[in-house]
């Protein structure tokens, strides 16, 4: 089998600061890994080379297209590698507000990667957008409205409903819960993890809060000062935690 | 100041120059806006200093030279560019659309057809059809380098599901050659369909130091959806002075009881045609018609 995604050394430097450092894996279809370590381990660092919002300086990143097989994504053309930004990858943002147009109405929101792939039927495209607002619990009357009239959950879902509607392989996620009350946390990760399974994503998830990864992700790779200090499937990763940074990790969750 | 202390057309030759070969390069890419050094003009940033900058670099001293203004030959912006012209470079000047040779235009192309020996110069506020959706200029010549035109659309979607139509009704945004997104300036998309013309047509944007270009019989296409055609929309009437039914008109209110009246926005071809004889519903025939 094919991985989706085969990430080979790749190292970015902040001058002399280390953002992360020969970080390597690889990533099959249908696979949740999740990126965890405190802030500034490179955590997004990592995930902005991979979605090539950022360009490493050494290593590669080959994604499996589906014209050409794997294709290194850090040498190939800037038109190709927007093309896979809005067709077959998707990048939800921690803060929406990142993510949206917000003075477009929610419809336009979601119709703008339609649209960007050559879609010209408005009928369709409402449909389209209509349909993915239900499948993220947002109500068909709020189409017409501007994401700044939602609240921070809405906001967030219907960022995921955005990046979501061209029918992505991979989705890039990072920090996708954060800044979200614990109930809307809830929901949101009962809406993704249903999303996911039910599309067949793969997925790569970057965040702190060690519950989103054991809801989520099937792996698990913990990152301290640029570096991976340990990875492997997520409940062996987190109830036998072997390098010290990870127990701490583990330790530091408050038990309610 | 005597007026013979200024170069021919108020510009320098060096900057004349500059500013023909930004023209050459954008004739060259259809649709694609060239940079060019803007001149601080003597007029204010909004009153056509683009425009006047390409009108100075086209005109030679044979030249007869008309301005219009939404249309009108009348108004304070048409005449004083007129008059500014016809100072600085003692050119023919001329309110007759079929006798200019270079037409300088805010908001309107002319409704008699141009020919292939006559130029048509735009005044243009804003270059970039892409603006109020994306801020970012650096984003912005990203989307018309890699041509990802997807968000002009966005516009056109949220027109429709906010007014169950495509509202848009001036600076209707357009593909030239299956290429280049432009903004044909703020004319009525009424006009747009006339975007392809045996004349050339020049766009000067002054504060944005921006000209761009369209060379005859270019294809300029108004972007819609398939289900939501363009359609060249005008006032459902005919002039009230002259009668005619297939020009753009301005709405007028002329008494305290509502009144109104509707006239071709284009001055010259109303006057041409009343002075053929045609006569509208509120219209009187030509020779006592002194306003």
């Amino acid at each position: 089998m094919t991985p989706l995604l085969q990430v080979d050394a790749v190292s970015k430097f902040y001058g002399a600061r280390i953002g992360c450092a020969e970080v390597s894996f690889d990533l099959y279809p249908g696979e949740v890994m999740g990126i965890v370590g405190e802030s500034g381990s490179g955590k997004s660092t990592l995930l902005n080379c991979l979605a090539g919002h950022l360009q490493p300086d050494a290593g590669a990143v080959r994604f499996d297209t589906r014209a050409g097989g794997l294709r290194d994504t850090i040498t190939m053309s800037e038109p190709e590698r927007r093309m896979l930004g809005r067709t077959d990858w998707a990048f939800v943002h921690q803060h929406a507000r990142d993510g949206l147009r917000m003075n477009v109405s929610a419809g336009g929101n979601v119709g703008e990667r339609l649209m960007a792939v050559g879609a010209r039927h408005y009928g369709e495209i409402r449909n389209t957008a209509t349909d993915w607002l239900g499948r993220v619990e947002i109500a068909a009357d709020r189409i017409d409205d501007r994401p700044s009239a939602f609240s921070g959950g809405m906001q967030q879902r219907l960022q995921i409903a955005r990046n979501l509607v061209t029918g992505p392989r991979l989705v890039f996620m990072d920090e996708p819960t954060g800044g979200l009350d614990v109930s809307v946390q809830a929901r949101l990760l009962d809406l993704m993890r249903g999303l996911v399974r039910e599309m067949g994503l793969s997925a790569i998830i970057v965040t702190h809060d060690l519950a989103v990864v054991r809801l989520l992700a099937d792996r698990l790779m913990v990152m301290k000062d640029g570096h991976v200090v340990e990875t492997g499937l997520t409940d062996q990763v987190l109830d036998d935690p072997q390098h010290g940074y990870t127990q701490l990790l583990v330790s530091s969750v408050l038990q309610v | 100041m005597n007026v013979s202390a200024y170069n021919f057309a108020y510009l320098d030759e060096q900057t004349k120059r500059m500013i023909r070969r930004a023209i050459l390069k954008g004739l060259a890419i259809p649709g694609y806006q060239v940079p060019f050094a803007s001149r601080e003009m003597p007029m204010p940033y909004g009153w056509g200093t683009g425009g006047v900058q390409v009108s100075a670099a086209v005109l030679v001293p044979e030249d007869t030279f008309k301005v219009i203004d939404q249309g009108a030959d009348d108004t304070t912006n048409a005449v004083s560019i007129r008059r500014f012209f016809e100072k600085t470079a003692g050119v023919a000047v001329t309110e007759d659309t079929a006798r200019a040779s270079v037409i300088q235009t805010r908001h309107r192309i002319p409704e008699m057809p141009l020919r292939s020996d006559q130029i048509l110069v735009y005044q243009v506020p804003i270059p970039e059809p892409l603006r109020f959706l994306e801020p970012s200029e650096v984003e912005t010549r990203k989307i018309h380098s890699l041509e990802e035109y997807g968000l002009m659309h966005v516009k056109l979607y949220e027109d429709i599901s906010q007014h169950g139509a495509i509202a848009t009704a001036y600076a209707y945004p357009v593909k030239v050659e299956g290429r280049y997104v432009m903004d044909p300036s703020p004319i009525p998309k009424f006009d747009n369909p006339k975007l392809t013309m045996d004349a050339i047509q020049l766009f000067g944007a002054g504060r944005e130091q921006r000209i761009y270009a369209l060379p005859p019989h270019t294809r300029v296409v108004s972007l819609d959806f398939e289900d939501f055609p363009f359609e060249a929309s005008k006032a459902d009437h005919a002039c009230d002075l002259c009668g005619a039914g297939d020009s753009y008109l301005d709405e007028l209110i002329v008494d305290d009881a509502g009144g109104r009246l509707f006239m071709c926005s284009d001055t010259d071809y109303c006057t041409t045609r009343r002075a053929a004889g045609h006569v509208g519903a509120q219209g009187v025939p030509a020779k006592e018609d002194v306003a």
